[in-house]
């Protein structure tokens, strides 16, 4: 991409001549639309360093500066999407320029057909630019969702000691394939790291046991009882215990309890530990 | 909650949007916690039916009112044009999967519900109709 290409010579001519101007004006709508999240001193930085590139783009016959500037706006764009400006505030930045431009060819009385029609082409350069920003700053946005999906997937399926020889999994939301995986991954990993020969599955804050979810515990629970652990699976609702029995699903000789707390005494007491007082 | 509310079903994800809205129109018209699970449980089996071996399809979720008992529910209609169900009886038999599943998906949900109704053409797609009445 190159910018104008010396079609627009009245225009590269004012942008060089008349920086500090068109600069100025730059800065301030941007400023209006950022208020507070920036300080002056840094966005003019950041334009002065754009508006640079975009003189050398204009003035150049290679496109070494148009590409420059592409890699500028794109990280301006991407810083912009993390710091979670919204998509109409990081594309002003760009924007701008054409207001501020406008203004100067008309304070400096700059009337006639060819300068509107050379600040028509430049006006056209600059929307390309910002659709670049648009398409940068989505991007980046959903880089960032996806990145943060992936960390619940992990967050979401701790696996935690409740005992020495008794691990448990507290299952939280929806149980479909990817997490199945991830929790029954660490559980196992954690059988082994741990030496537990018991582990508590509580499926309290599973909202619905489907034939999907339950074939999921199922093989988790097998997977384990082949490294030689006992599963057991806690917090069976009353409305999940009937709509399992509705639905016909056999958790065979799996053991089943009402509360983790059930769940973890009886897991206690296959392991040989008394409690109780004295 | 508007009802009907249109639910495409194109992904896994859409399987817990469907849920999400069955479980809202269930609340909505005050069924008890347990109906409500077995509703919401019906509604996740078919919509990933509808997923799974429809190739997606769409679910019509609404509140429905019963004319001679004046009793209200909620009606989930799904439909997909997948390549439909050769043998009804075979599939709404108990233990029997033409995937990897239980086999309980289509003869356990219609324990779950109270009316149910399968319409399906070989080539052209299914058609599953349920209602959950309250109480």
């Amino acid at each position: 991409m190159t910018l104008g290409a010396g079609r627009q010579q009245r225009i590269a001519t004012l942008l060089r001549e008349r920086r500090e101007g068109v600069l100025d004006h730059w800065v301030a709508a941007v400023l209006n639309t950022v208020r507070g999240r920036t300080t002056q001193a840094e966005l003019r930085g950041q334009l002065a360093e754009l508006y640079e590139l975009v003189v050398q783009a204009m003035g150049e016959e290679d496109g070494t500066a148009a590409g420059e500037l592409s890699a500028a706006l794109q990280e301006l764009s991407r810083t912009r999407a993390r710091q979670g400006f919204s998509p109409s505030e990081t594309a002003v930045s760009v924007f701008g320029l054409k207001d501020a431009v406008l203004h100067e060819i008309e304070a400096g009385g700059g009337t006639g057909v060819v300068v509107y029609r050379e600040f028509a082409s430049f006006s056209k350069d600059i929307d390309d630019l910002g659709l670049l920003t648009f398409e940068t700053y989505a991007r980046t946005r959903e880089q960032v969702i996806a990145d943060q999906a992936e960390q619940l997937l992990e967050l979401s399926t701790p696996v935690v000691k409740l005992w020495e020889g008794i691990v448990g999994v507290p299952l939280v939301g929806t149980l479909d394939s990817a997490r199945t995986q991830v929790v029954m991954e660490s559980l196992l990993q954690t059988l082994v790291d741990t030496g537990s020969e018991h582990a508590v599955i509580d499926i309290t804050g599973v909202p619905a046991v489907d034939t999907e979810v339950a074939q999921h515990l199922l093989k988790t629970v097998v997977a384990a009882r082949l490294m030689g652990a006992e599963c057991v699976i806690s917090g069976i609702r009353p409305q999940i215990a009937q709509t399992i029995v509705a639905l016909g699903i056999e958790f065979g000789d799996i053991v089943t309890k009402a509360t983790l707390a059930d769940a973890l005494a009886y897991a206690l007491e296959r392991s040989g530990v008394r409690v109780g007082a004295g | 909650m508007t009802s009907p509310a249109e639910v495409p079903i194109t992904s896994n994800d859409d399987v817990v949007r469907v849920r999400q809205v069955v479980r809202g129109l269930a609340a909505e018209v005050k069924m008890s916690l347990v109906d409500q699970t077995k509703v919401v449980t019906a509604a996740s089996e078919l919509a990933r039916n509808t997923f799974v071996y429809g190739g997606g399809g769409t679910a019509t979720v609404e509140l429905v009112t019963n004319p001679a008992t004046g009793r209200t529910g909620v009606k989930i209609v799904f439909t997909d044009e997948g390549p439909g169900i050769p043998d009804v009886d075979l599939a709404l038999t108990e233990g029997w999967s033409s995937g990897s599943g239980l086999g309980l998906g289509l003869s356990g949900t219609r324990r779950l519900v109270d009316e149910f109704d399968l319409e399906t053409e070989p080539g052209t797609g299914t058609r599953i109709s349920v209602t959950k009445w309250t109480r």
